[in-house]
C-alpha cells in the first residue's frame, strides 16, 4: 500500500488504484455484496503574510480511505486516515460490522453498472505550482504590500495568503469500476482593514484556479481587497422599507445554491423543500436558463463522473423558466422513481446564462435600492422559503451607489424572490462551482434602524 | 509518568512503532535560540454516527483519523506542518521544514517527561462502547416510533446519534508532555409535522462528554423529541415577523449564542493582538450595561465545551470577559499571550492535527442578575420575544454581529402573544449589551449542541445566559 508521500514526486496513482482493487475483494470476501471505495493522497503548502512578514507556513500531507459495504440492501460505511494494510483490513471489518446492524432500505445500492463512466477525457485539471515556500512568501508579501500602500485609509492587515494543493483521488466499486486522476487547485487571497473616524472595516479577496497560470497576479487581488474595504468605510444603517435588492456576482452565487438546494434529491424525497413537484413548473421568469457544464476544461467542478462513478454529462436544469430536472444521486433518484442526474456530490459548473447588462447597467436597471456585497447567517428555510439573513453593501438611487450600509437585514420567501428576478448581469465570478452574473430582484423587505 | 499519559502513550504511539526517544529527537529538531514555542499534537480518534429515517436505520459510520501537527513559533512567525504517516522519517522531515520559519541556532536536547496536573472534568472512557451496536439501533428505533406517536401531524423523524473518542498527546517545548482523552456524545431529533397541506419542521437534541447513557438518563431522548414535536408545531400558526428596531426579550440557554457573537469573537486574543476586533484596546472601558458579567467557563463538569487541557496542554480555567459592564481581559492562547505580554487563559483550542491552534471559546455565559423572568416579560409594551436560534456570524472588526430566530413570538401590552416566523436579529458587538435594561435570575446552559466555526475550524462549545431584555435590536421580519 502506499504510505508516504515526498514532495515534488508524482503521486503513485497504480499502487492506489491496487489498493482500491484489494479493498473491494477483501470486503466480498468479508461477505459485502457489493462495495464502493474512495482513496486520496495530497499534499500542499500554505503560507501567509502580515503586515510585510511572513506569519505562517504550513506544509499539508493528507491522505484517507472511505469504504462503503452492502450487504444485500443494508449499508455501512467507515473510513480512515491510516492507509496501512492492517488499519485498512479493521477499516473493511468496520464498514461490514456497521451493515450488520443497519436496516433493509430497499433504495439502497450501487449505481446501475450501465450508468458508470467509461471513457475518461483529459478535462486539464492537473496544474502542479513549482512554487518553494520563500516564493510564496514572496507573492503574499506583495500581495498585501499592494492593499496597504492603495489609500492611507487602509490602517491595517489581516494578511495575504498564498496557498497550493495537488492530489490524487481513486474510486472503485464491485462493478469492476476504477479510475483515478490527479487535481491541483492554487489560490492567492488578501484581506485588509481600513479606518475612518475611528470605525474599522474589512473586507477580502480572493482567486482561485487550477492553473496557476490563469491565477490573477498578486497585486491585483491586494488591490481589489483595498479597493472594496475603502468603499465600506462610512457605513451607515438604513431605515425599514421595500425596495430591489441586487446581489453582486460573488453573492449571487450562494442565492442560486438555495435553489439547487431546494431541488436536491435528499430534500425532495424527505419532502423538506418548498419545491416539491416542481419539475416542468415555472419558478423563474422565462428568461432564466441554467445548465451543468461538467466538461470545461480547467473548471473548478469539471469532472468526467460523479461520487458514485455515474458518468456526468452537460444538460439543462432550467429553460424558460421552468426546471427540466432535479439534482439526484442513485439513492434519491430510486427514491424518487427516477433516474441519477450524476450528482452525488454535488453539481458541476453549474452555469447561469447572462444577460445583456453587465455591472453598471444592472445598476441602472435598478434605479434606487440595495446592492448586497457581502450575507451573515444562515436564515434561509429551505421548507417553507423563508428567507432573512444579515446584510450590507451599498444604497444606490437612479443607478448611481450613494454610500456604503451595514447593520440591516434583508427578508423574503424564495418563491418570490426567483419569481422576482429582474436581471442577471454579464459580470459573472467564474471563481466557484456556480458561475452566475450579478442578480436583480423586484422588491425584498429592508430592517434596519 | 501518570496513568493517562502512558495510556494515550499506548494508544497513539506504540501501535505506530514511535517511541519516547522518537519524541526528544524531533523536538530536539526545533529547538534553538530563536524559537519561542514549539510542540508536537498527536491526536488519535474514532467517531461513529447513525441516522435513523423513514423509521429505518439507513446508515451508519465508522471514522478513524489519527496523525500529528507539528510546529515552531518564532515571534509572530509560525511554521507548521503535519501528517497521517507517523514514521520517524515523516515527524523529523516535518520538523526540519517547521524550524526553517527560524534561523534556528544551536540545538538543544530535552528530555520528556509527563506529570499530569489538571484534574480530569469528564472520564476517560470510550463513549462507542458504552452502549451495544444493537441497544443504539433500538433506541433510535423506540425514539421514532414514540416520536410519532406524540401527535397525528408528525409526517417525518430523523435522528441522528454521534460518539466520538478522542485521545491527544501534547509534547511542549518545556520538556513537558501532557494527555487528555475527551469522550464527546451527541443526540439530535429533527420532525417535520403537516398540517392542512402546511408543512413545518423543528428540531431538537443535546449532547455532553459522556457516555451514551446520557440520552438515557432522564428520559432525556425523548424530551428532545417531544421538544422538536413542540416546535414545529408552534411554527404551524406562526405569522410574518415584523421587520425593524424594537425591544427583544431572549430567553435562557442557547439564545446565549448573543454573547458568543457579539462579544465572545471580538474578546479572542489573536484579533486584539492585532488590532482589528471592534473591542481592540478597550480592556477596562464600558462595554456593557452594569447588569451584565460575562465570562468563558472550559471547568465545568463534563459539559460539551469543557476542556480538562487545552490543546497546548495548559488546563482551562474560568475567565472573566466583562465583569459589570467593564471589559475585563482576553481569551488567549500561549502565542497570543507571549505576544501581548499576559498569561495562557487555556483557550487554544484547534479542530486536529491537521489545523494550527488559535484562542476559542469554550463554554460562554452570562451570570445570573435578579429579575423575574415574568416580570421582564411583562415590563415590555411591544417586542419580540425569542426563545430558539440557529446558528449566528460576526464581523469582528465592524462588530455587527447576526443570530437567528428560530421560535419567536410577539410581546404585546405584556403578554406574550401570536408566534412569528424564523428572522434574523442584526446588532453591534460593542452597543449591543449597553441596551441591556434587565438581566433574569434563570441563568441557563445550552443542552451541548453547540458548534463553533473560525477561519474554517470547527470545535464543540458551550454558550448560555439568563433571559434577557434589549431595548433596542434591529429584526428581519418581512412585516415592515
Amino acid at each position: 500500500m502506499p504510505s508516504s508521500v515526498s514532495a515534488n514526486q508524482p503521486f503513485d496513482l497504480n499502487g492506489l488504484k491496487n489498493s482500491a482493487e484489494e479493498i473491494v475483494t477483501l470486503a466480498k470476501a468479508e461477505g459485502a455484496s457489493a462495495v464502493e471505495t474512495s482513496l486520496s493522497i495530497g499534499r500542499g503548502l500554505s503560507v501567509n503574510a502580515r503586515q510585510g512578514e511572513v506569519e505562517t507556513i504550513e506544509h499539508h500531507r493528507d491522505q484517507g480511505v472511505g469504504i462503503t459495504v452492502y450487504m444485500g440492501k443494508k449499508k455501512g460505511f467507515a473510513s480512515t486516515t491510516d492507509l496501512k494494510q492492517q488499519s485498512i483490513k479493521e477499516t473493511v471489518k468496520a464498514a461490514c460490522a456497521i451493515a450488520h446492524y443497519a436496516t433493509e432500505d430497499e433504495f439502497s445500492g450501487l449505481p446501475d453498472k450501465d450508468l458508470l463512466a467509461t471513457s475518461f477525457p483529459d478535462l486539464s485539471v492537473y496544474h502542479p505550482w513549482a512554487i518553494s515556500a520563500d516564493q510564496a512568501v514572496k507573492q503574499a508579501i506583495e500581495c498585501e504590500a499592494e492593499a496597504l500602500s492603495y489609500d492611507a485609509e487602509i490602517t491595517n492587515s489581516e494578511g495575504a495568503s498564498v496557498s497550493t494543493f495537488d492530489g490524487i483521488r481513486v474510486l472503485a466499486n464491485s462493478h469492476g469500476f476504477v479510475h483515478g486522476y490527479p487535481a491541483t487547485r492554487h489560490s492567492l487571497s488578501c484581506s485588509v482593514i481600513g479606518e475612518r473616524e475611528g470605525n474599522m472595516q474589512r473586507d477580502y479577496w480572493y482567486a482561485v484556479s487550477r492553473n496557476p497560470q490563469n491565477l490573477e497576479n498578486a497585486a491585483s487581488v491586494g488591490a481589489k481587497a483595498a479597493e472594496r474595504t475603502i468603499a465600506r468605510l462610512g457605513s451607515q444603517g438604513l431605515s425599514t422599507r421595500k425596495c430591489p435588492v441586487m446581489f453582486s456576482a460573488e453573492i449571487s452565487s450562494g442565492f442560486i445554491g438555495h435553489f439547487i438546494s431546494a431541488i436536491r434529491g435528499g430534500n425532495l424525497y424527505r419532502k423538506s423543500t418548498f419545491l416539491m413537484d416542481s419539475l416542468d413548473t415555472k419558478v423563474f421568469p422565462s428568461f432564466v436558463r441554467m445548465h451543468e457544464q461538467p466538461h470545461l476544461l480547467e473548471a473548478l467542478g469539471s469532472s468526467t463522473y460523479d461520487a458514485e462513478g455515474v458518468v456526468t454529462k452537460p444538460r439543462d436544469i432550467v429553460t424558460d423558466g421552468i426546471v427540466q430536472g432535479y439534482v439526484l444521486s442513485s439513492y434519491s433518484a430510486r427514491k424518487l422513481g427516477m433516474q441519477t442526474t450524476a450528482n452525488a456530490g454535488g453539481v458541476h459548473n453549474l452555469t447561469v446564462e447572462s444577460g445583456e447588462l453587465g455591472f453598471n447597467d444592472m445598476l441602472k436597471n435598478m434605479d434606487t435600492g440595495l446592492l448586497v456585497t457581502e450575507l451573515m447567517g444562515q436564515g434561509v428555510n429551505t421548507l417553507t422559503g423563508d428567507y432573512s439573513r444579515g446584510a450590507a453593501g451599498f444604497w444606490v438611487e437612479k443607478g448611481i451607489i450613494q454610500y456604503p450600509v451595514e447593520e440591516i437585514t434583508i427578508a423574503g420567501n424564495l418563491k418570490d424572490m426567483f419569481q422576482g428576478i429582474v436581471a442577471i448581469g454579464n459580470d459573472v465570478d467564474l471563481r466557484g462551482n456556480t458561475r452566475t452574473g450579478s442578480i436583480l430582484i423586484n422588491e425584498m423587505t429592508i430592517a434596519g434602524q | 509518568m501518570s496513568d493517562l499519559i502512558q495510556q494515550v502513550t499506548s494508544t497513539i504511539l506504540e501501535p505506530v512503532g514511535l517511541t519516547m526517544a522518537d519524541i526528544d529527537k524531533v523536538m530536539a529538531q526545533m529547538q534553538g535560540r530563536a524559537i519561542d514555542q514549539a510542540d508536537m499534537y498527536f491526536q488519535c480518534s474514532h467517531s461513529e454516527s447513525w441516522v435513523l429515517e423513514d423509521s429505518i436505520v439507513k446508515e451508519g459510520s465508522y471514522n478513524i483519523e489519527q496523525g500529528v501537527g507539528i510546529r515552531a513559533v518564532s515571534g509572530e512567525k509560525t511554521g507548521f506542518a503535519y501528517s497521517e504517516d507517523l514514521t520517524q522519517a515523516n515527524l523529523m522531515d516535518a520538523a526540519q521544514s517547521v524550524r526553517a520559519i527560524a534561523n534556528v541556532g544551536e540545538q538543544s536536547i530535552t528530555k520528556f517527561s509527563g506529570k499530569q496536573q489538571a484534574k480530569p472534568l469528564y472520564a476517560a472512557i470510550d463513549p462507542l462502547e458504552t452502549l451495544s451496536r444493537g441497544d443504539k439501533v433500538a433506541l433510535l428505533k423506540r425514539i421514532d416510533q414514540q416520536t410519532r406517536q406524540l401527535d397525528p401531524r408528525v409526517e417525518q423523524v430523523i435522528i441522528s446519534l454521534i460518539g466520538v473518542h478522542e485521545a491527544i498527546l501534547i509534547a511542549t517545548d518545556d520538556g513537558q508532555l501532557h494527555a487528555d482523552i475527551r469522550p464527546l456524545v451527541r443526540m439530535n431529533v429533527s420532525v417535520i409535522v403537516e398540517q392542512n397541506g402546511k408543512r413545518e419542521q423543528g428540531a431538537s437534541g443535546g449532547g455532553s462528554r459522556q457516555g451514551y447513557d446520557y440520552f438515557l438518563a432522564e428520559d432525556r431522548a425523548m424530551s428532545y423529541a417531544k421538544e422538536a414535536v413542540r416546535l414545529a408545531i408552534v411554527n404551524l400558526d406562526s405569522v410574518a415577523a415584523p421587520a425593524g428596531n424594537m425591544t427583544v426579550v431572549l430567553g435562557s440557554g442557547w439564545p446565549g449564542i448573543l454573547l458568543h457573537e457579539a462579544v465572545g469573537h471580538g474578546l479572542e486574543g489573536d484579533f486584539n493582538r492585532k488590532g482589528s476586533s471592534a473591542f481592540s484596546g478597550l480592556v477596562g472601558e464600558k462595554v456593557a450595561s452594569p447588569l451584565c458579567t460575562v465570562v468563558d467557563d472550559g471547568t465545568l463538569l463534563n459539559r460539551r465545551g469543557s476542556l480538562t487541557i487545552d490543546d497546548e496542554g495548559v488546563p482551562s480555567q474560568c475567565t472573566t470577559l466583562i465583569e459589570n459592564g467593564i471589559l475585563k481581559g482576553y481569551m488567549q492562547d500561549r502565542m497570543n499571550a507571549r505576544l501581548m505580554g499576559e498569561q495562557s487563559t487555556g483557550n487554544g483550542r484547534r479542530e486536529s492535527y491537521a489545523h494550527l491552534p488559535m484562542p476559542r471559546m469554550t463554554n460562554t455565559y452570562m451570570l445570573a442578575g435578579k429579575s423575574d423572568p415574568a416580570e421582564i416579560i411583562s415590563s415590555v409594551k411591544d417586542g419580540l420575544y425569542a426563545v430558539n436560534f440557529g446558528g449566528g456570524q460576526v464581523d469582528i472588526t465592524s462588530g455587527k454581529f447576526v443570530f437567528s430566530a428560530s421560535e419567536a413570538y410577539l410581546i404585546e401590552n405584556g403578554k406574550i402573544t401570536t408566534p412569528v416566523k424564523g428572522a434574523t436579529l442584526i446588532g453591534s458587538g460593542t452597543e449591543v449589551l449597553n441596551k441591556v435594561s434587565m438581566v433574569g435570575n434563570d441563568l441557563a446552559l445550552d443542552s451541548g449542541v453547540g458548534t463553533c466555526g473560525k477561519e474554517g475550524q470547527s470545535v464543540p462549545v458551550g454558550v448560555g445566559q439568563p433571559t434577557l431584555k434589549i431595548d433596542d435590536l434591529t429584526v428581519g421580519g418581512t412585516n415592515a
